[in-house]
Parts: C-alpha cells; structure tokens; sequence
C-alpha cells in the first residue's frame, strides 16, 4: 500500500527535529517531526523519547520510550497523536516547534491491503486511531469510518480522518455507545468487508468477538507494554490462540484477530 | 582497542548482557541496517533450558525510578530447536556482520544456559561442546535449585559443585553469571572460579517488585504476571560498579561487568574497578546501537 515500499529502520535511533505541535480538540495534541527515514507501512509504529528532560518526572520516569503508531506520513514528515496519559506522554505533550526528539523506527509488522472486491471498515477508539490515518490515505476503494471517543473532547479527534462516523461513550457525539454499535450496523448492511481497528483493549476485544462471529477477517493494532519495540525484551507478550505468546512488537502491532485469543488488558503500557 | 578473553581476540570491550538484545528479531526489524552497524564485540544469547518455555504471563513489564523490572520468564525454543533452527541463522548472521564491514573474524557467540540441576546444566553445556558456532558457555545460575528452591548461584558451595560437573564435561571456555541477590557476591566469585570457570560475569537483575495501581490498603496485587522480577537501568548502576569492585578484588579470573552502563563513562567505571569487558543491557532497550556508541567513545578516549 505504501508508494515507496516499506524499508527497515535505520538500526539506532535517530535524532529529529518537531516542526509543530498542533491541538486537536482539548485532549489530543498532534506532534509532527522533520523526518528523512524509510516510509512507513501504515500501521507500523516509532519508539519516541525527547531529547531533553526525559526522565526526572513523577517518580523519576520517564526512562523508556514509548510507542507510538505513525499516524501520517508527508514528505519529510511523519506526524503522531498524543494524549497525556503519563510522565511520558506529558514530557513528549509539552514539545515545541525546535525541540529534539529522538525516534527509533519505522517498526513492526502494519496492516495488509485488503482482498479485492472487500470493502474495507476501520474501527478506531480513543487515540487509537491514529495508525487508521495513515491506513485511510493509503487505501484505495471502498472504505468506511467508524471513531469511537469517551466524551465530546475527545470526539475532536475525529478530525484525524476523513468521512468518519462517530460514537461516544457519554453521547455527547454521534452515536451513543460504544463504537461496535455502528460495527454491527455495517456488517447488517455488508459482511463482504475486511475491518481495520485500533483502540483500547475492551474495543479491540468487542471487535474480535464480532468479527469472529461472522467470519469477518479483521487485521488488529495491538498495544502492549514494551520497553524497545525491536524484539529484544520480551516485554510485550500476547497470548496466541495456539498457545504460547506473540510479541507485539515484532510479530505485530497488527496482528489477524484469529491468531488472538481473548484480548484482555493485561499488558499495559509505560505511559 | 582489541581485547583478549578466555582465547578469543575481540574487537573491543563491548558485549551485551543475555537476554537484552535478539540478533534474529532485530534482524527482522532492521534487515541489512543490524549487520552494518552490529554494536558488540561478541554476543551472548538468550537463556537457553533444556525444554521450551513460554515464559511469564503478562505484564511481564513495570518502569521503575531510573530503570525497568522486568518479570520474562526466560522465554526461549529449548535445546532441541536452538541448536536447530536459532544457531545456524546466528552463525550466518554473526559471520554476517563481520564481512559486511572491517575486516575482521565473525562475531563470536556466547551461548547462555539455564538448568535447574547440575545434571541439567551437564547436558546443555556438554550440548554445546563439539559445536564451532559456539564460542563459549555461559551459565545462568540465577535459578532455583528444583529440590531446595535456593537459587544456585546464591549458594558458594552448590554453584561450585555445579560449575565442577559441567567443567568435567566441556572445553569450551565458562562464564559464570553471578546473581546479585546474594550475601556475599565474591565468594560466589571465588566458589565459581574454585570448581574452574574461566570467567564470571555480573551483576545480572536485582530481586523487585511493583504493584498495580489503584490497589487498596490490605488488597495490593503485584503488578507483574510473573509476581516479582528483577530491576536493572541506572538505578542499579552504583550496587554493579560496587559488586565488579568486590569480585575483580577477589579472583583472578576475567570479570564481565555490566548494570546499568548508559555510557562510555560508566562502561570505564567498571573496567577501572577491573572489568576486562562490559556489558550493555537495559541501554539497549532504549537505543539498540547503544552498544557501538559506548564502544566507540571508549576508543576514542583509549586513543587519547
């Protein structure tokens, strides 16, 4: 899906420049970074840390990277969603144009275009939707929407994408209800459809659920707790269907909801 | 900066503590890039057992004041399937390595095993022995003994019995991997040289734990899958540099320093302490070329 093709990270991480840092609503901030790497499969994500003052926050953290999914892609550009959740991702929130940051990637396996002939449904919740961004402006044919947000703040989000229909928690957007309600509407309509999600383990399980159900192939972006995003910790393990762990890292983020079994939110991340 | 250990000639002084860097996976996420810029001097895999293991349940993860804990479980295929499917990549890798840049010999490997017995630990290294690929044995003896559930390598007189029965049965050179969760880090040292390792490496993770959020007063859950685990990074980095110091002070046998070692600096702590060569781990989670920056500022400074 990519126009250049996906090339391997450079090995090492490589200092960048922030060139902006935009709001998105009240809660969302999206960081964008001079950028001269390998384009990135949509899907794939960066290990972010700044340059400066990363660590010496609330208790002594951060000190890991954290991960985030490229959430869109220019030339020379590459732009990620924010929220702050954490010593973390307040440290990396609190950026602006000038600053450095130092970023490891592109990493990890993305999504997969989908079969001919299958339109394609995209499931996203909270800040994950991000890695959706990059997937809808590489996606060509028929293609649905579908964002669901806790309250009306963050339903600002929904600018990310475009033609996107909306659900909120609190019913301050859209649809009341979680984002699965407009899912099951969707696949009433047409089950011939591949669906694409990103979001908090709940949803991503809900979508599993559903999808399984009607023999929907659905391709998930997994979150995990991980301390390098290159497969040597061994931190971001997921239990496989078939026994055994995956490692989201390497082995995903984007992993088919049939190789997953239950999704729980056992893993969570530095934040 | 070449540097002599146990027989083998290394390019410098730079390797990385097992278990903290997958050549293969990395490979996978950095194809031709990992060769190029290959950061140590030799590595050392992961801990190997004799039958595989899954490793801990999830979070296997918790990020610390200044560090990380981590609770894996020491995932890995088991003897069987390492020596089949993992060796031959790491050797084509780690000869790989060598022909893509400077001229020199292919990366050496350090295999790392666990047993839960001496008899265990007998069979993984007598494995290993008639194996080129393999340029050395480490053992893991931060592990439980299965009948007395003390860890091996925190008891002098069993870590030298054990190291005495896998010594009878290789010639390839030992490393010894102390643990630190020990009352007495050096007479492990000396137990560990005593029955004939060749070499002994520290410190590996300290003993820690964390809780889950929110828990209430009398209802805390640890926070790991695995209950506890063990903290390295830079909050460990002060308890290494004193634990090298102690064990270089006691044995004559080369020590492998590692703990916490972000920088040049830090790695010259250790060898100042009487480190022949240091060990970058939880740093590489971090930057994966870590290991080739602390190495190159080290060469530079020796330049001096």
């Amino acid at each position: 899906m990519s126009a250049h093709g996906p090339g391997p990270a450079p090995f090492g991480r490589r200092l960048l420049t922030v060139t902006g840092m935009q709001a998105l609503g009240d809660v969302y901030r999206v960081l964008t970074v001079a950028d001269d790497g390998p384009d990135p499969a949509p899907g794939q994500f960066a290990m972010l840390a700044a340059a400066e003052r990363w660590g010496g926050g609330e208790d002594e953290r951060p000190y890991l990277p954290r991960a985030f999914s490229i959430a869109r892609r220019k030339p020379g550009e590459s732009q990620f969603l924010l929220e702050d959740v954490g010593p973390g991702t307040r440290r990396l929130c609190e950026l602006g144009e000038g600053d450095q940051l130092w970023v490891l990637g592109p990493l990890g396996v993305g999504f997969r275009a989908p079969e001919a002939g299958r339109r394609a449904i995209l499931v996203g919740g909270g800040v994950g939707i991000a890695p959706l961004a990059l997937l809808q402006d590489r996606l060509q044919g028929d293609q649905t929407v579908l964002l669901g947000f806790r309250d009306g703040a963050r339903s600002a989000g929904r600018e990310l994408l475009r033609d996107a229909a909306v659900a909120s928690d609190d019913g301050s957007a859209g649809h009341h209800g979680p984002v699965t309600g407009l899912l099951l509407v969707e696949l009433e309509r047409d089950q011939h459809a591949v669906v694409y999600a990103c979001g908090p383990a709940a949803m991503l399980e809900a979508v599993r659920a559903i999808c399984a159900e009607r023999g929907v192939p659905a391709q998930l972006a997994l979150e995990a707790g991980m301390a390098c995003g290159f497969g040597a910790c061994f931190g971001c393990a997921v239990p496989r269907r078939a026994g055994g762990y995956l490692r989201v890292c390497v082995d995903g983020p984007v992993i088919d909801a049939g190789e997953l079994d239950r999704i729980d939110e056992h893993a969570g991340a530095p934040a | 900066m070449s540097v002599e250990f146990c027989g083998l000639e290394l390019a410098h002084p730079v390797i990385n503590g097992s278990g903290t860097f997958d050549a293969i996976a990395a490979r996978r996420a950095f194809g031709e890039n990992l060769l190029d810029g290959f950061p140590f001097a030799a590595y050392v895999s992961k801990t190997i057992t004799l039958k595989e293991r899954a490793g801990n349940p999830p979070p296997r993860l918790w990020e610390a004041s200044g560090g990380l804990i981590n609770s894996i479980g020491l995932p890995n295929k088991g003897l069987e399937r390492y020596m089949s499917e993992d060796l031959p990549e790491l050797a084509r890798l780690l000869s790989a390595v060598a022909s893509s840049g400077r001229e020199q010999a292919p990366v050496p490997l350090i295999t790392n095993v666990m047993g839960s017995s001496a008899a265990e630990f007998a069979a993984l290294v007598e494995a290993c022995d008639g194996l080129q690929e393999i340029a050395a044995v480490e053992l893991n003896v931060s592990c439980p003994n299965v009948r007395t559930g003390l860890d091996i390598g925190a008891d002098p007189r069993q870590l030298e019995d054990v190291v005495r029965v896998v010594r009878a049965v290789s010639a390839k050179p030992l490393i010894v991997k102390l643990t630190p969760n020990t009352a007495d880090v050096s007479a492990c040292a000396q137990a560990a040289q005593d029955g004939g390792a060749d070499a002994v490496s520290l410190i590996n993770t300290l003993r820690a734990m964390a809780l889950s959020p929110g828990g209430l007063p009398g209802r805390a859950r640890p926070w790991l899958g695995g209950g506890s685990g063990g903290l390295s990074g830079p909050a460990v980095r002060a308890i290494a540099l004193a634990q090298v110091a102690a064990v270089a002070a006691r044995v004559e046998i080369p020590v492998i320093g590692m703990g916490g070692v972000q920088s040049a600096a830090h790695a010259s702590d250790l060898i100042d302490v009487g480190a022949t060569l240091v060990a970058v781990g939880t740093e590489s989670f971090r930057d994966p070329a870590a290991g080739a920056r602390i190495a190159r500022a080290l060469q530079r400074a020796g330049a001096d």
